[in-house]
Parts: structure tokens; C-alpha cells; sequence
């Protein structure tokens, strides 16, 4: 694929988004569908690719009444949806098909029609890991932050500012779920999880849902919405088991996926006017902008501390509020990917003035995955 | 209620057994001469099949944790470590960190750590460790 080859031409959320306890995970991934299909203006024969991740493609094209010619059910966890994107617009450049729907559901708070994620004894998470009394991402994606903190000499407090900026930004968004506003000194005195982490480190547990379409530049010019252009993209696969990370302080797959992205898209560092970093916890973002190289090792609390990612920052980052603030169903980089095609489209709540490049980065299970988006209104 | 317990597999349960007999049983490539964890019949490092098994000498260093507030139901009702520990030879594991307080305080990163085998049933048998002599 070529940079600016293939664009984004809808994009929705879900209609309920926070909370949404009379609606299935299936009907979540149709609402969020019917949204996309409706913001492009298309038909559901209008479709003939179908990528998700936490249902099989076949089980969504059945609800749904679509008859694909190419399918992708790619499941990484959180980032799956970059994963999704990529495959799409490579499908697309191949000529496999023309039209791509990526949706997402998630019934991850009030738990309706929800699958569940099955560690199961035999596997090597369930012989060396879940003995030791692991249960999901709050005590597993977060031991690595310990040795990070001791390496680079960060802080609780330096953890509790990542939590805090994103605050700000939810605050400018009327669907973010927590607009309160938060310091340090509150974060550090939520309850603990699981030390060093604090509630307000960690991600919030919704219900909702989004989905994406894709097709090629030339048509994207006769959709209705201001199209959102593809301009590179990388992926990256590690390990499933957090113990066997080969380093705690920076993911590989985060470093691959990122060079490939910015490889790929021909865009330096200098030129991203918008960034969205996958939060499930405050440590992520650190590790984000390090691998992805946009600050130096073990620069990243002090670059977020001087408000270099804030409201006014030169780096404006996860400007939705985050999952920390806005929402996080349980795979997230559907959300990520929504927030950056609204800033080039344009209409984000908390809109970067002028932005015409945007990054989006998502972390999956644990840091096993990693795929990141550039994205960009112009077509180079 | 019942520790969720490994379930070995015919790759594994070698290492299994060297814990019911009071071993941390490691394995290391005969070509690359590398040390690895978790067990396979194939070095990860650079894919060759002659590779051997021993028994490790359970010196570790407490390599990362997190102190988990919200205990699963089998893991009791208290506070608990889970441990990424550095094994002397190499490879890292994750474990528990036993005869140990499980506060920030009692659990400095880099402390020395000894493996000790806690005995789950007939069949199973967990490495876990203890604060343990500088090295």
C-alpha cells in the first residue's frame, strides 16, 4: 500500500457509550455498524469486507445481512482493530475487495452476551503464570511498571500526572465518563489495585463500541464525510506471557510496530500533530512515547510533567481523555482509532487546531501485541 | 477453595516433575549454548533441537512485582506479590515471594531471592521464593 492510498470514509461510535446494560456485545458491533454505514452513506451491500476481533467475522456478516469476499477476525486483544485497519487497506491495494467494515462491541461493564477470555491450565500462561494469582490486565500489564520506575527514577506521582493530563482532556469531552477534575494528590489516594497502582491509573470498565470504513482514495472523494487518508501503518507480536517480556522497560513489539508506521508513512517524528497512545494504565503512555520514539529513554514522565502532551502542549495526546477518562470497554484501539480519524476530520470535542497528521498507537493483551496508524486529512 | 494449578503438558511436564523433587529445572541449547524458560524440546533462540535439561541453582533476584489489592477467591483474603524474578542463569519467571511481607517496604527490587517448592498435590508442586542471602 502506498502512503495516502486508501482512506477512512466512515466512522461512528456506538450510539450508547459508557453504559449500555439492555444491549448484547453482537448488537453493540451492529449499532456501531449501522453508525459507520449511515456516516458514509452506504448499504450493507455496499460492503464487502469484514474484519472483528472479539466475535468471528462470519457471526457479524450473518447479523448483519453482509456478503463479503474478504474477512479478517484477527484477535490480539486491544489492538486488534490496527491490525484490522492495515490488513483492510492492504486487501483493498490487492484488489480483494473494495469496501471494508472494521466494528467493534463491547459489553465490558454490564457484561451482556459478553465473551470471556479462557486461560486455560494447559497453556503456558495457565502453567506459569495464572498459578500465581493473576487475574487480568490490572495484575499482569502492570508488573513491568516497577522495574521501569527503577530504571529511569519515576515516580507514583509521575504515574498519577499521566492520569491527571488526560483528566483535562476529558473534561472538554461531553462523552468522556469521569469530567471531574482530578490532581495528583486524588490519584494517589484512590483505592490501590494492585500497588503501585491506584483506581484512577487504571482504565475505566464500559459498555460500547465502533466501527470504521475503509475503500480507495479515488472513491473516498465521493463519500460524504471529509475522507481520512491511510499514510502508513506497522504491526508486532511478542510474547503472551508478561514474565517473558525480553525487556520490562520497552516493548519490542511497540518499537516494531512503530518503525514500521513511520517507515511506511514517510512522516518524521517532527510532523505528527496529534498522538493517540493506547492507556489501559498510566504507565502506557511512557512506554508509548519512548518506543515510538518521539522522546529519548526514560524521558517520558518529564516530557508528560511539563505538559508537553497537555491542552496547548506540542504533542497533544489521547485528547478523548483516554481510557483512563473517556471510556475503555476492554479493547480500546477502537476508541484510539475514532478519536484520531475525529481530529482529521475535524470534529473532535477537544479539537488540535490545524492537525493534519495523527498517529494511533494500541497495546494488545498484555504487551503480546502492538499495531499502530498513521493517519493524515491531506493525501501526500 | 482449590490454588488454580498448571496442568502439564508432555513439553512441560518434565519441569513439573523437577519440582515435586525439589528441583527448578531449567534448559539450555547445546549449539548456542543459552539458557531458556519456559521448557520446549527446542532451543527459542536459534531453533535447534539438541538441547539438555538441568537443574538450576534457585538463586534469583526480585526483578519486578505488583502488590495485588482485589486477591483472586483461591489466593486467601490478604494482600499478595506477583513477582517477576531473575533467575541466576538467566531466564526470568514469574513467582510468588514468600516468608516475606508483602509490602513496598519488604520487597526492594533487586533483593536476593531462593527458590523454595510449595507442595500443591500429588502431582503439582510450585517454585516460589524467599528473601535469600546477598550474593
Amino acid at each position: 500500500m502506498k502512503p495516502g492510498e486508501i482512506a477512512v470514509v466512515g466512522a461512528a461510535e456506538t450510539t450508547k457509550l459508557g453504559l449500555a446494560a439492555d444491549q448484547s456485545a453482537l448488537y453493540l458491533h451492529a449499532d456501531a455498524a449501522r453508525n459507520a454505514m449511515n456516516d458514509a452513506g452506504l448499504k450493507a451491500s455496499d460492503i464487502d469486507g469484514v474484519a472483528c476481533a472479539s466475535f468471528s467475522p462470519a457471526e457479524l456478516a450473518h447479523y448483519l445481512g453482509l456478503a463479503p469476499r474478504w474477512a479478517d477476525g484477527t484477535n490480539v486483544g486491544g489492538c486488534s482493530f490496527m491490525l484490522h485497519v492495515r490488513h483492510a487497506a492492504a486487501a483493498i491495494s490487492a484488489g480483494y475487495c473494495t469496501t471494508v467494515l472494521i466494528a467493534h462491541g463491547e459489553s465490558g461493564r454490564s457484561r451482556v452476551g459478553a465473551p470471556t477470555v479462557v486461560r486455560p491450565p494447559w497453556s503456558l500462561m495457565g502453567q506459569f503464570e495464572m498459578p500465581y494469582g493473576v487475574m487480568g490486565a490490572p495484575t499482569m500489564l502492570t508488573i513491568p511498571a516497577l522495574r521501569y520506575m527503577k530504571t529511569y527514577g519515576v515516580t507514583e506521582e509521575d504515574l498519577a500526572t499521566v492520569a491527571v493530563v488526560q483528566r483535562e482532556w476529558a473534561m472538554r469531552n461531553p462523552r468522556a465518563l469521569k469530567k471531574t477534575p482530578l490532581t495528583v494528590e486524588q490519584v494517589l489516594s484512590s483505592p490501590t489495585v494492585a500497588w503501585p497502582f491506584r483506581r484512577d491509573m487504571c482504565c475505566l470498565v464500559t459498555d460500547g463500541g465502533g466501527a470504521l470504513i475503509l475503500t480507495t482514495a479515488e472513491r473516498a472523494r465521493d463519500f460524504p464525510q471529509k475522507a481520512v487518508y491511510i499514510l502508513g501503518s506497522g504491526e508486532s507480536v511478542e510474547t503472551p506471557m508478561i514474565s517473558q517480556m525480553e525487556d520490562l522497560t520497552t516493548s519490542r513489539a511497540f518499537r516494531m510496530s512503530g518503525r514500521a508506521a513511520f517507515e511506511s508513512s514517510g512522516v518524521s517524528h517532527a510532523n505528527v500533530d496529534h498522538l493517540m497512545i493506547y492507556d489501559a494504565f498510566a504507565h502506557l503512555p511512557l512506554y508509548g512515547l519512548e518506543d515510538l520514539g518521539f522522546v529519548g529513554r526514560g524521558e517520558a514522565a518529564a516530557f508528560i510533567r511539563e505538559r508537553n502532551t497537555a491542552i496547548g502542549g506540542r504533542l497533544p495526546l489521547n485528547t478523548n481523555g483516554g481510557g483512563l477518562s473517556y471510556m475503555h470497554s476492554g479493547m480500546y484501539g477502537m476508541y484510539a482509532l475514532q478519536e484520531s480519524v475525529r481530529q482529521m476530520r475535524g470534529i473532535a470535542p477537544a479539537q488540535v487546531p490545524d492537525a493534519k497528521i495523527s498517529v494511533c498507537h494500541g497495546i494488545g493483551s498484555m504487551f503480546a501485541a502492538a499495531g499502530t496508524i498513521v493517519f493524515s486529512n491531506a493525501r501526500p | 477453595m482449590t490454588r488454580i494449578l498448571p496442568q502439564p503438558t508432555p513439553e512441560t511436564e518434565g519441569f513439573w516433575e523437577g519440582c515435586r523433587r525439589g528441583e527448578l529445572r531449567l534448559q539450555r541449547c547445546t549449539a548456542c549454548r543459552k539458557s531458556y524458560f519456559p521448557p520446549r524440546p527446542f532451543c527459542p533462540f536459534c531453533l535447534a533441537a539438541e538441547v539438555s535439561t538441568y537443574a538450576a541453582s534457585g538463586d534469583a533476584v526480585l526483578w519486578s512485582y505488583v502488590i495485588n489489592h482485589r486477591p483472586r477467591p483461591d489466593m486467601g483474603d490478604q494482600p499478595y506479590a506477583i513477582a517477576i524474578v531473575q533467575l541466576a542463569e538467566g531466564p526470568r519467571m514469574m513467582s510468588n515471594i514468600v516468608n516475606c511481607p508483602q509490602t513496598p517496604e519488604a520487597l526492594q527490587l533487586d533483593m536476593p531471592l531462593r527458590v523454595v517448592f510449595e507442595r500443591q498435590t500429588d502431582a503439582i508442586t510450585l517454585p516460589m521464593f524467599e528473601p535469600g542471602k546477598s550474593a
